[in-house]
């Protein structure tokens, strides 16, 4: 069996960074100019990577697939970012922002990874700053922070409720003033299509020209995918339209791993679904939770004339409403983290206490705070966010309390990456939300922008160059290759395929169709016989997408709809290996909840016997074969495996 | 909120930059009225699908008013008859049965069709490398709480740089201005003691980009200010022409 090298540096935890940078291999700047590297993708890690490639002299070709850098979905993160600065003095620390992070990702992330994030995480803080990111500040002129959910300190940098548009902004100016400077080319509304590979290992792409529609070749020394999540396999989801996880599939079929694909997780702030004709669902940030309560009636009547319309949340008194989460966990109460937040929510609503017509929602109330703080003082922390809530749902949230249900929003799985961030294609590096190194199985708030920025900023430009300095002698590779061609064509053949299908449904009709399967049959509660049916209706669903699929228009050109096909069918493939990764781990943990292994109180239970590993899936000949499963052993050093606990 | 409405949309359609478009009129029957103006977008072009008949292409992604991708003029306003948001935060509570709906892309001779709905905003990239950043290399900054700045001048800052790039400025104005644009950009950056040293080149360096790139001058209408989905105030305007009058009495 292959034997999975993570090349974890040698040495206690806390020197393990240090020390491989003190040893790792260097390119000379003479040589840095003749070394190209293509990075797809400029989100936080994107953009913060090909700007720091750029900077240090090597030639980096940038690629989005929007109309700018600056539109990538990392803009969209509300929040915050987290780092262990201790600013508040309340105790924190690099050790303590590891462990909280080790924790929230129920103890299945990668030790030396974390701890790494953890290190690096104040240098983006300093890094943001000096670019003149506008973090929120106190009075005397200093940064201030929040809390934020799983942790019990306050280490959250926040720029109002647009925390990941200020830290994009300022990766894209950074960015920007490296296409200046001519050291980046910026290649605007175009999508990878396929790797190309030379002798083993990564040495360019094919792209597709979305305006034009025509395909072409791009050759370099390495190539870096930061193309983020692939939470849209479920139709719904806070991700953005265009997110998809082509680029991540394109590289798993070329031999890349890919690790917990299981791992996805539920934001339990958003609002509640509300119609078959909706198209995205809308996050809340996880902020709200500092002074929001989260609550259902107590008692089954009064959600059911809730439900009907016949009473509304501000009628129920105080002592008929259940605050389930400052109940169930009374230490960390509001703030547990997310996937324990929404557990508890589909918990509540399963037995009838939802809120909203559908049942499917909980309140989450802000009349205790503004009691205590004033209106004013909850606008100016919330205000926007309380803005979006009612245009989009035509209900006030200062009078009535606003209404939430869980959502996909992130997926902790991804490419399987090493300690250097190389996936197991030699050349073939992945960063971002799309490897899967750093969260475990479930993700903490704030924590996302972290780890982008840390990827992008502090650990990529350092460990690509231990790949690339013994490629200093490779010359630059032509694109009128065999290899070059021959990717070409087979990119050129699927397109014809999906062209000359010509059936009745839509793109969207059939992804519909498929986030359904993978909201009921994959998404928050999942069992075995759940999962058996789901894998067989996806085979259903791959059925009618090849044989029933209708794309108007021609390849030539603007053709949304051909490139919305292209990427369903690689949402389906990765439908499947979530089904596959879902029904093979037999145990709870994170954002992956088996209903047969649960405790008596409802939590999650972990089987750390059998499961304490990364689950990597690899790659067998077509997409309809079932993958094999390798498996990378957790070890961890520094930090005991227990029981997740949140209530004491 | 589970009212329907129907009503009648005359949208732009053009096949390519070079090509001649034309309104064309599709009849909307039984929208929810929860639905947003994109996702009754969304419906058309079911229903064209349906009709084997091409989908309207338009600009949009997140959905949730923040990344700036999304551009329609409708009836006659850059993002809408709301105020202080995007096409995406629009909904169609905001119009009546019967209504008719005229849909147009950004009109404006620095931002070209590509195609029906959706233009080629790459300008504001070109303006944003002229000068829109700090210069400072990875790696090389000192603490974040070294330089502390009044929460009044972050604030003011944080509130220039809420510009998503989505253009309407330009749409909205007369003279096809990027002025909002460029202004917020370089007011939050040189707003900061971190953008200080780099200040005057930078209005410079971004203002002549824009003229180079086709874009008209302010006549101070305030147009751009009223339609900005994100309230950014046209003093940054002025604080942007203070600068660059310094900048030119320096030269």
């Amino acid at each position: 069996m292959t034997k999975i090298d993570s090349k974890i540096p040698e040495g206690p935890i806390a020197e393990k960074w240090t020390n491989y940078k003190a040893h790792q291999r260097l390119v000379n700047p003479s040589n840095k100019r003749r070394l190209d590297i293509i990075v797809v993708g400029t989100g936080l890690a994107g953009a913060s990577a090909a700007a720091s490639l750029g900077e240090m002299g090597f030639r980096v070709l940038n690629f989005c697939i929007q109309d700018s850098p600056r539109r990538a979905h990392s803009i969209a993160a509300q929040g915050g970012i987290n780092a262990a600065k201790n600013y508040q003095n309340d105790g924190d620390s690099v050790y303590r922002l590891f462990y909280d992070t080790v924790k929230g990702g129920d103890y299945r992330s990668r030790e030396a990874n974390v701890y790494r994030l953890a290190e690096v995480s104040n240098n983006i803080i300093d890094q943001c700053v000096a670019q003149g990111v506008p973090f929120a500040r106190e009075y005397g002129g200093l940064l201030d922070n929040r809390s934020f959910g799983g942790a019990q300190v306050s280490r959250t940098f926040y720029a109002r409720g647009q925390t990941g548009q200020q830290l994009l902004l300022g990766a894209y100016s950074a960015l920007s003033r490296q296409v200046h400077a001519g050291s980046v080319k910026l290649y605007t509304r175009y999508e990878m299509e396929d790797i190309v590979m030379i002798d083993n290992r990564a040495r360019g792409i094919i792209a597709k020209d979305l305006v034009t529609g025509k395909l072409e070749r791009f050759s370099a020394h390495a190539v870096v995918i930061a193309t983020g999540g692939y939470g849209n396999t479920y139709f719904l989801s806070t991700n953005a339209m265009a997110c998809n996880c082509s680029a991540a599939m394109a590289c798993y079929r070329k031999g890349a791993y890919f690790a917990n694909p299981a791992y996805v997780q539920i934001h339990p702030t958003c609002i509640p679904v509300h119609g078959d004709k909706q198209s995205k669902l809308t996050l809340m940030s996880e902020s709200l939770r500092n002074d929001g309560r989260i609550w259902v009636p107590k008692k089954l009547e009064d959600a059911k004339k809730i439900q009907e319309g016949k009473l509304k949340g501000k009628d129920i008194p105080e002592e008929d409403r259940d605050y389930y989460l400052e109940r169930r966990y009374p230490a960390f109460g509001n703030l547990v983290p997310r996937d324990v937040a929404s557990r508890a929510a589909k918990e509540r609503c399963d037995k009838g206490y939802g809120v909203n017509n559908t049942g499917l929602a909980v309140f989450l109330d802000f009349n205790e705070a503004i009691g205590r703080l004033g209106k004013d003082i909850v606008s100016q922390r919330y205000g926007n966010l309380f803005d979006m809530y009612l245009e989009i749902t035509d209900e006030n949230p200062y009078e009535n309390p606003m209404m939430i249900y869980p959502a996909i929003h992130y997926t902790m799985g991804g490419i399987w990456v090493d300690y250097e961030l190389q996936t197991s294609v030699k050349g073939l590096f992945a960063i971002g939300e799309c490897n899967f190194s750093d969260h475990g199985a479930n993700r903490l708030g704030a924590s996302a922008l972290m780890q982008g920025l840390a990827d992008g900023y502090f650990v990529l430009p350092y460990t690509i160059q231990n790949y690339l300095a013994d490629q200093i002698t490779v010359p630059r590779f032509s694109t009128d290759l065999p290899e070059f061609e021959e990717t070409e064509k087979a990119v050129k053949t699927k397109m014809d395929h999906l062209m000359s299908i010509q059936g009745n449904k839509s793109v969207d009709s059939i992804h519909k169709e498929l986030g359904k399967v993978m909201w009921e049959c994959m998404g928050m509660g999942r069992t075995a016989e759940g999962l058996k049916t789901g894998l067989a209706r996806l085979k259903e669903i791959r059925k009618e997408f090849e044989t029933d699929l209708y794309i108007p228009g021609t390849e030539e050109g603007m053709n949304v709809e051909l490139d919305k096909a292209n990427r369903l069918r690689d949402f389906i493939t990765m439908g499947e290996l979530i089904g596959y990764d879902a029904l093979n781990r037999n145990e709870s943990c994170g954002g992956h909840f088996r209903e047969e292994y649960q405790t008596e109180e409802g939590e999650a239970k972990r089987d750390d016997k059998d499961y304490f590993y990364v689950s990597c899936w690899e790659y067998q000949d077509n997409d309809e074969k079932e993958p094999v499963l390798l498996k990378e052993p957790l070890e961890y050093e520094a930090i005991k495996v227990q029981t997740r606990n949140y209530k004491s | 909120m589970d009212k329907n409405i129907s009503f009648t949309l005359k949208v732009w359609r053009q096949k390519g930059p070079k090509a001649k478009g034309t309104f064309e009129t599709y009849p909307m029957k039984d929208i929810p009225t929860d639905t947003s103006f994109l996702e009754m977008m969304d419906i058309l072009n079911e229903q064209l699908i349906s009709e084997k008949k091409e989908p309207v292409v338009f600009d949009h992604d997140c959905r949730e008013g923040i990344c700036g991708m999304c551009s329609l003029y409708i009836n006659g306003y850059p993002h809408g008859p709301a105020t202080g948001a995007t096409t995406c935060q629009l909904y169609m509570r905001r119009f009546q049965d019967g209504d008719t709906i005229t849909v147009e892309p950004w009109r404006s001779a620095a931002f070209p069709i590509i195609k029906d709905l959706m233009v080629d905003r790459n300008a504001f990239d070109k303006i944003m490398q002229a000068g829109g950043y700090i210069s400072v290399r990875t790696g090389s900054a000192q603490d974040a709480n070294a330089i502390p700045i009044s929460k009044e001048v972050s604030d003011k800052a944080m509130d220039a740089a809420a510009c998503i790039g989505c253009g309407a400025c330009v749409a909205a104005c007369k003279n096809g201005s990027a002025m909002l644009f460029v202004s917020a950009k370089v007011s939050q950056l040189n707003l900061l003691p971190q953008g200080k040293p780099e200040a005057l080149r930078r209005a410079k360096a971004m203002l002549s980009k824009m003229d180079e790139l086709g874009f008209g001058n302010c006549t101070n209408t305030r147009a751009c200010e009223a339609e900005c989905p994100k309230n950014i105030s046209i003093s940054n305007i002025a604080r942007l022409n203070r600068n660059f009058i310094v900048a030119k009495l320096k030269d």
